[in-house]
Formats: C-alpha cells, sequence, structure tokens
C-alpha cells in the first residue's frame, strides 16, 4: 500500500518552503502530493527519468533544458525543496503583496529570477554567458530538423548581433535582460492556482 | 442459560453460512433477487453518509480546509503555440531577413514544460482516483487524519465486516461461479451444434456471470437496453478492469476475444469454447496483425455467432478518461456497437493498476470492498462512413462513449502506461515552431 502522501512532509517543513517560496499550503501540499506521485522509486527525490516520464514534457522541444534546471550542477536528484524552489520561479508576481518579509532579499519569482531561469536554458555550460554555438544548439532543439544549418547560423548571429553591446559575441545577462525590457515577463512566465 | 461452546456455534455458523450463499446465489442464476443485497446498499448508502457529514464538520470547525483533488491545480489555457509567440514578440519590430527568432520565445516552452510537471493530464489515469470524501476504506485514506473515536469505531467495525464476513462469503461464490461455467459449458458442449444448444450456452454463460456478480456485491444499471449488441456486431467498451467482462456479460451473451492462458484461466477458456465460439489467439498470433483481422472478420460475418466483446484501449485506464482507441477494431468491418461504462468510486475501485498490483491482490481488493456499483449505457449502433478512415471512426466512438460516461476524452496512447512516447508529437511542434521562424519558402 503507498504511504500517505502528506503525513510524510512535517510542518516544520510546509513552514520553511513557503518562507522560502511564497506558495501557500494547500499548494505546497498538493505539490508535495505531485512530487510523491511522480516519484516512482519512492526515495523522496527525483530522477531525470521520474521527469521524462511525464507524456507533455516529452514531446516538449525544450523538455530537456526544463528537466536541467532543477538539477544542481553535477547532481541526479532533486529532493522536494529544490523542486519547490524551482517551481518558485514560476509563482505570479502579484502574490507578493500577501507575504511580504523585508528581510527575505529577492523573491524567487520576480522578474530578474524569471528572466535568469529563461536565461539558463540557453547557457547550457552555466558560464553565464550565451555563446553562439549555444544559441545554436538550442535553436536545433525547437526546431528539429525543418530549418538547414546555414540558416539558423545566421539566426544565430544576427539574434548575437542586437544584443550584444559590449562586443564579446555573446549574450550575457545583463544584456539579456536589456533586449527583454519590453516583453511582460510576469505574465508570460506565471503559472496561476486555481485556489 | 445453558453454557455454548465454540463446538456448539460454529456448525450454526456454517450453517449460516451456507444459507446466505444459497439465498444469494439461487435467485441470482434465475435472475430474481431477494433483497439481500439491496438492503445492504441501503445500509451502506447511510453509513458513509454520515462519515461524510462527520468529516465535514470537523474540518470546518478545525478550519482545515482540504484542496480538493478531483479539482485542477493550476490554470490552463490551450492557446497555440503561434498565438502566444507572438503575442511575446508583440513589442518588437519584425526583422527584414535573416528569420523571425526572439529570445523570448523560450518562454512559451519552459512556462507549458512546468505546467506540465505541476499537474499533467496523463499521468494520474494510471492510478486510482482520489476520492473527495473518505469511504471508510484504509486503501483509499490518503489525506484523511485521525477525526474521531466513532469514525475510528466504525473503520475497525468495516474491517470486521469486510474481511470477516464477506470476504469468505465472495470467495464462495466466486469458486462457484466459475466452476459451474466450467462444468456446464464442458456439458453444453457434448451437445450437437444446434438451437438447444445455442441456448443452454447462453443460459449456462449468463447464470455463471450473475453468481460472480453478486460475489462482488456488484450493483449494475443498464440504461438504453434497446441498443443492446446483436448478434454479428462489435461491442466496443472503455476499459477500467477485468471486472468489465462481468458487468457486460450480466446482461447477454459475447463472444470474448484474448489471449491464451496456462493455469486456471487455461481450464476456463478451453471450457468456454466447447459451449460457443469465442476467440483465443496464441501469443505467437496475436503479432501477425492480419491474421487477426482476418478471425475477427469472419467471426462477424456469421450472422449467428455471438457479438465480439472487444477493449480498444488495450489496457485498463483508470475510469476518469478514454485514451486512444486501437484502430485495428475498426478496421474489422460490420456494426460497432458502443458502450460506456462508469464505476461508482465511492463504494470501492475498480481500477486494476497492473504496474502495482497483481491479479490475485486486485481480486482480494474487489472483494474486500463496500461494493461495485456501475452504470453502464448502450450507445446507438454506428458503421464506417464514406470518406472516414479507421482512425478517425475510432475517435468518432472514443468521443460518443466519453461523453455518455462523463469521461473526459483523451487522444493520449493508452500504452504510456509503460512505454515512452512517441518522437513525432515532439516533431510536430518543432515543425510548426520552424515555420515561425522561417517563412514557407524557404523550407522544403
Amino acid at each position: 500500500m503507498g504511504s500517505r502522501a502528506s503525513s510524510l512532509l512535517r510542518e516544520e517543513d510546509i513552514e520553511e518552503i513557503k518562507k522560502e517560496t511564497g506558495f501557500s499550503h494547500s499548494q505546497i501540499t498538493r505539490l508535495y502530493s505531485r512530487f510523491h506521485s511522480l516519484d516512482k522509486g519512492e526515495n523522496g527525490a527525483l530522477s531525470r527519468e521520474d521527469f521524462q516520464r511525464i507524456p507533455e514534457l516529452a514531446i516538449n522541444p525544450l523538455g530537456d533544458r526544463i528537466i536541467n534546471a532543477f538539477f544542481p550542477e553535477g547532481e541526479d536528484q532533486v529532493n522536494f525543496r529544490g523542486f519547490m524552489r524551482t517551481l518558485a520561479h514560476f509563482r505570479p508576481v502579484e502574490d507578493n503583496e500577501k507575504n511580504k518579509d523585508p528581510n527575505s532579499g529577492e523573491p524567487l519569482n520576480s522578474r530578474n529570477n524569471k528572466l535568469l531561469f529563461a536565461f539558463r536554458l540557453y547557457d547550457l555550460d552555466r558560464d553565464d554567458k550565451i555563446s553562439r554555438d549555444e544559441l545554436l544548439q538550442v535553436l536545433r532543439m525547437m526546431v528539429g530538423v525543418n530549418i538547414s544549418d546555414e540558416q539558423l547560423g545566421s539566426i544565430a548571429d544576427r539574434t548575437i548581433q542586437e544584443a550584444d553591446t559590449n562586443g564579446d559575441m555573446s549574450i550575457s545577462f545583463s544584456e539579456f535582460i536589456k533586449v527583454l525590457e519590453k516583453v511582460d515577463v510576469e505574465q508570460k512566465m506565471s503559472i496561476r492556482f486555481l485556489h | 442459560f445453558p453454557c455454548m461452546g465454540m463446538e456448539d456455534v460454529w456448525p450454526m455458523l456454517r450453517m449460516a453460512f451456507v444459507v446466505l450463499v444459497l439465498l444469494i446465489m439461487l435467485p441470482a442464476m434465475f435472475g430474481l433477487s431477494l433483497g439481500i443485497t439491496e438492503a445492504y446498499m441501503k445500509i451502506l448508502i447511510k453509513t458513509l453518509e454520515w462519515a461524510t457529514l462527520k468529516i465535514q464538520k470537523n474540518s470546518e470547525e478545525k478550519k482545515t480546509l482540504k484542496p480538493s483533488s478531483s479539482n485542477g491545480l493550476i490554470q490552463r489555457d490551450d492557446s497555440s503555440l503561434e498565438k502566444e509567440i507572438v503575442e511575446l514578440r508583440r513589442n518588437r519590430p519584425r526583422p527584414v531577413e535573416g528569420g523571425d527568432f526572439a529570445l523570448s520565445d523560450v518562454f512559451y516552452f519552459s512556462r507549458r514544460g512546468v505546467e506540465s510537471i505541476m499537474e499533467d493530464e496523463v499521468t494520474h489515469r494510471f492510478s486510482s482516483e482520489e476520492l473527495a470524501s473518505w469511504n471508510l476504506l484504509t486503501r483509499t485514506n490518503n489525506n484523511f487524519h485521525y477525526i474521531s473515536l466513532r469514525l475510528t469505531i466504525l473503520w475497525g467495525v468495516g474491517v470486521c465486516i469486510r474481511y470477516g464476513i464477506l470476504l469468505p462469503l465472495r470467495v464462495t461464490l466466486a469458486a462457484i461461479g466459475i466452476s459451474w461455467l466450467v462444468v456446464g459449458t464442458t456439458g453444453v458442449g457434448f451437445l450437437p451444434s444446434c438451437r438447444l444448444k445455442d441456448w443452454l450456452s447462453e443460459l449456462v454463460h449468463v447464470m455463471c456471470y450473475r453468481i460472480c456478480a453478486r460475489g462482488l456485491s456488484a450493483t449494475i444499471h443498464y440504461h438504453n437496453r434497446e441498443n443492446k449488441p446483436k448478434k454479428g456486431g462489435i461491442c466496443v467498451a472503455n476499459h477500467t478492469s477485468p471486472i468489465d467482462v462481468v458487468i457486460l456479460a450480466n446482461d447477454g451473451g459475447y463472444a470474448m476475444v484474448g489471449q491464451v492462458h496456462g493455469g486456471l484461466m487455461g481450464v476456463i477458456q478451453r471450457a468456454m469454447v466447447r459451449a460457443c465460439p469465442h476467440i483465443w489467439f496464441e501469443r505467437a498470433e496475436m503479432k501477425d496483425r492480419h491474421l487477426v483481422t482476418k478471425r475477427l472478420r469472419d467471426h462477424v460475418n456469421d450472422k449467428n455467432k455471438l457479438p465480439i466483446l472487444i477493449f480498444p484501449e488495450g489496457t485498463c485506464i483508470n475510469n476518469t478518461s478514454v485514451m486512444m482507441f486501437k484502430k485495428g477494431s475498426f478496421e474489422i468491418g460490420g456494426t460497432i456497437y458502443p458502450v460506456a461504462i462508469k464505476y461508482d468510486p465511492q463504494f470501492g475501485d475498480a481500477f486494476w493498476n497492473s504496474g502495482k498490483y497483481n491479479m490475485v491482490s486486485y481480486l482480494l481488493r474487489m472483494m474486500t470492498s463496500w461494493a461495485i456499483v456501475c452504470n453502464v449505457w448502450y450507445l446507438p449502433p454506428m458503421t464506417q462512413q464514406e470518406g472516414e478512415d479507421a482512425v478517425q471512426f475510432a475517435n468518432r466512438v472514443k468521443s460518443a462513449i466519453a461523453h455518455q460516461g462523463g469521461l473526459v476524452d483523451l487522444s493520449w496512447d493508452g500504452g504510456l502506461k509503460r512505454a515512452k512516447v512517441k518522437d513525432t508529437f515532439r516533431q510536430e511542434q518543432q515543425k510548426i515552431y520552424s515555420h515561425m521562424l522561417v517563412r514557407d519558402d524557404s523550407s522544403d
């Protein structure tokens, strides 16, 4: 018989996660149920295979990059805290008004942090720069076999040219932010809960 | 007051047990009812209602709102890839040449991806449906904490009744039912082929299934019986558990289709086929699609043979949705009689999670549930129309069944329970996105 999901999560843990991520109590318990149902090995942590078992994620062209965002450098397992920390990036911004804690620093779902999540999807080697090569690889993931190397190359060149202000032929995080300053990041990178 | 030792009580209990079995079984064989099961159901419903009220009152008092897991978790709009990416690019001028790409394009994919991590349409279909309110079975006690002493006592009494009384009763009935099937069909098999044989065979089959249904305390409501599958047709239904066969066959004869098994199952199969034609395939034969289709087609074309029963999903789903119907059943020709089966999860979860439980543990769980309550709707017959291919026909039938049963209509393959999703779906998305980058004139 399966274990009782919510009883494995202690109240202290829920409070800590609430402070760190801003999710509400009921949202945390629901997401814990979800975490538990994805955890086929029942060892309290998710592996990459556990994520790939979700069909909608497996057919997402950037599925692997998104899965990677959950795993810290060099690790193969993510526990519930790490899971929630990454999901917190997608909390809607207006919800922050409820839990104003002046000492908490920048919330995980700030505009900056949302942009950082997207930036890291491109930055394959985590060196805080998007090189031409990295951009090409991500583009290739999104278009599959439908566009030739030359066309993709010229798209990448143009994109870097537009964004690159300091001439190092790569896009840094501040350059990334500048290019996207007019985009409604708060709305597009947020997931609304139904309660 | 004379002292009664165990030696006196035991034969009395045995006697009561036998009488109870006969009282349930004999009327069932002839399609009648003494009302024992009905009375049991009434008591059960009242008890569960009381328990539900108690739990609700308690959660109101403690102000703990139990998030109803039957509702969705997050808001999802099904806006298309193109629409969203166009919106993302809204505030920037479109480049003149060099393809139309924006760094913000990844936002769409990443949000979609994380949405599916939080909640997706498919993975939860392969595990049992969560109940809104506890029904006093340990196995469904996921989020319900200790409420009150009375409730716990009731649960304890429930355990005693279910395991101490209901289980032996049901196992006995099931054993009798199956033995009767084997003996009866073998007996009928000795007759020469004639109308009497067909009639007797149907009688024997239906009797056995009725006994088995009583063995599960099954209450079945049949709707629209005028649409019942006729001879020479193909009956198609959504699949939740092996019990589906018992549920449907309670109301008429069907020719079963399946793989040849060994052991007890094999004995039953061989006996059944003596009385009337069923279709059993050897494991090797199942791989040959033409052979399978031909045998099915031959059976269907003989208008004297019973309608065949097929579950096109190919695997058990948890009865909250209908998944992709495999087109094989829809290429045979003949009239399709769709049937929708919906179980009421409050009394017992009929879904067979074959990854988690084997057949024996599953049957044990079935026999220690409160009851099986389900609705069966017979839908009007359908045939393949002009210009419609097998896949479209299959989807049309699937929609009709989903609509009638109040189930979610999904295009995902039930095979995803075990297998990985095909790459073609990802390639489709890549193709659509590519068209947004580079206009059609330059792609092949």
